[in-house]
């Protein structure tokens, strides 16, 4: 029973090493030039210490919808992508002609999102 | 597990919805004036889509590995989300324009919310509902702040979407705890093991946060505060399909969840409960529209308490209860669709003439409307010849036969009480004595809507006899 956890107990073994190899080993053998800016929290860009009520311009939420519209064609063509042979071997054409509804469908939002100026920054 | 060209015949209103909200996309992108050309492309979508449900209405099957089931009630559910959304197509083409929100996108997003009504309402699988819930709440939310404008459509969109997301978190804790209890999300493994789980308390305490959730959605009395603020705050033509197809959608889906039990005596646990909730919605309601002034929350409190009346045919457990409760929805979405219709198009700019005040000498200024008008508040009252009664009627009777004449009792007291602020319109549009009120301009398009709703629901009325045997054939 408790066998069977110890690929577990390695992998995670070996991220810990790993991660702080890493870490140590810049820290090491890498060039130290600091200044306020690098020693700071980084958090994406954005001041880590002011006011949490930032207004922040629309145009960044239309940045994020339009990720999610990847990211989902991305989450599911991958595996579709990975177990195409044999699916088609067991499924036939059916399994390509469903892939291309999703993505005609998909690419339609993209293409309205387009169309609308989704795109354009200014 | 093949599936045939019977199968896609059998989905066909489903597929039309969807291949129509694609094709009303493209419009939307290279028309120049696809504000004009969708309201009509979405009426003949929705129109096909429902004269196509009920046409096959008798082809009951199961697909797609027991996940849709199709023909019998949930064709009778198209169809009434269907013509539902096509009325309420034409309601919207002059009040868009009135509004300030003249934008193609409106279309596409009532199609979007019809095809997850129709998901709803087809389902046979737990996973199935959510998906339909979620095909439907969405859209809604963005069509509640459709106006994005005025203050109130922001209120609006907000409240419903954090409350119905709220509500959405407890149909799914619901569905986990029904999946760790039987093991399977579909309605059918649920309906085999049910011997061995309809003592659980997991199960029990899992069916119980479904209907909570559920209760969200079709507004029952504990559950129902973001009603008059959403109802009021959205479109009213947005208004007029959340309060007839959301709320048949969800008693669809309760309905669904609910069938393993109906006929066992384990049903008898939630009847508390379930009379619990419809007692206090439908007081409640009648009770607190008597003292609203405008007219959208009028009418928000009274589907609060028109919510209660259906949830008496849900706690009977019987079948005569179902087809009750489905021949009620049928009446309800028309005469609703036709009060706020009308409310509609009375409406004027920046959200005037919607005190009931205003609605005063309507008899005298316009005959027509003010007559359209008494009809669907006659049929929301429950006055005999008109849809509602019979709706009334056949659930009342259904809680008599479970043995509990006191629910159905006091669903008449709490009618009783609605009578008032139903007629109270009627006594203002043609007993006044002076000459104020409102002067509107009617739309065409808008009163054909409403004049369609209102032959429906006299239809309904002259027979009613057809109509529920019809239903009752396909409630097992």
């Amino acid at each position: 029973m408790l066998e069977s956890y110890i690929p577990i107990m390695l992998v995670l073994g070996f991220a810990v090493v790993f991660a702080m190899a890493a870490v140590f080993s810049s820290k090491l053998f890498g060039p130290q030039r600091p200044n306020p800016e690098k020693l700071s929290t980084y958090e994406s860009g954005v001041k880590p210490i002011g006011t949490t009520h930032e207004r922040v311009s629309i145009k960044y939420y239309l940045i994020a919808m339009l990720f999610i519209i990847f990211d989902i064609e991305v989450i599911f063509v991958y595996p579709w992508a990975v177990e195409f042979r044999q699916l088609f071997a067991e499924f036939g054409i059916s399994v390509f002609v469903s892939m291309f509804i999703f993505l005609v469908v998909f690419e339609l939002g993209f293409l309205y999102a387009y169309k609308k100026g989704g795109f354009d920054w200014d | 597990m093949d599936i045939t060209i019977q199968d896609y015949l059998n989905i066909l209103p489903l597929i039309i919805i969807a291949a129509g909200i694609l094709i009303s996309v493209v419009i939307e992108m290279y028309a120049k004036n696809s504000e004009k050309i969708l309201p009509w492309f979405s009426i003949v979508i929705f129109f096909s889509a429902g004269y196509y449900a009920l046409f096959t209405v008798n082809s009951q099957s199961v697909l797609f590995s027991n996940m849709i089931v199709t023909g019998g009630t949930a064709n009778i559910f198209f169809f009434l989300f269907c013509f539902g959304a096509a009325i309420v197509s034409l309601l919207s083409i002059d009040y868009l324009k009135k509004a300030g929100i003249y934008f193609g996108e409106y279309y596409i997003l009532l199609q979007s919310a019809v095809l997850g009504m129709m998901l709803l309402a087809n389902a046979r699988d737990l996973v199935m509902i959510f998906i339909g819930l979620e095909q439907m709440s969405i859209p809604f939310y963005v069509l509640a702040g459709f106006n994005r404008k005025k203050h109130f459509s922001n209120e609006a969109a907000l409240k419903y979407f954090l409350l119905g997301a709220f509500a959405t978190g407890f149909i799914v804790f619901g569905m986990g705890l029904i999946y760790g209890s039987v093991g399977s999300m579909s309605i059918d493994a649920i309906m085999t093991k049910f011997g061995d789980v309809s003592t659980n308390a997991v199960f029990i305490i899992g069916v119980l946060l479904f209907i909570i959730g559920f209760s969200f959605k079709i507004a029952a009395f504990p559950f129902h505060m973001w009603v008059p603020d959403v109802y009021q705050g959205s479109p009213t033509t947005v208004t007029a399909i959340m309060s007839t197809g959301g709320k048949a959608a969800a008693f669809s889906a309760l309905f669904i969840a609910l069938s393993p039990f109906f006929g066992d005596v384990s049903f008898n646990i939630f009847k508390p409960f379930l009379s619990a909730l419809a007692v206090l919605s439908m007081l409640f309601g009648s009770i607190v529209a008597i003292a609203q002034t405008d007219i959208k929350r009028m009418l928000a409190y009274s589907s609060i308490s028109h919510a209660g009346y259906m949830l008496i045919g849900v706690t009977s457990g019987l079948a005569s209860g179902t087809a009750g409760v489905i021949f009620y929805l049928a009446a309800y979405t028309f005469m609703n669709l036709g009060a706020f219709g009308i409310v509609s198009m009375l409406e004027g700019e920046n959200d005037t003439n919607l005190k009931i005040d205003d609605y005063i000498n309507l008899g005298k200024k316009n005959p027509l409307i003010a007559g359209l008008l008494s009809i669907f508040m006659f049929a929301l009252s429950g006055l005999p010849p008109f849809a509602g009664f019979f709706g009334k009627y056949y659930v009342f009777i259904s809680a008599i036969e479970s043995g509990m004449t006191w629910l159905a009792i006091v669903g008449v007291i709490s009618s009783v009480i609605s009578v008032y602020f139903y007629l109270r319109l009627v006594v203002l549009m043609y007993f006044k004595e002076g000459n104020e009120g409102i002067n509107p301009t009617v739309s065409n398009t808008a009163l054909l809507g409403v004049v369609i709703a209102a032959l429906i629901v006299i239809l309904i009325g002259l027979f009613p006899g057809s109509i529920i045997e019809l239903i009752s054939t396909f409630v097992i």
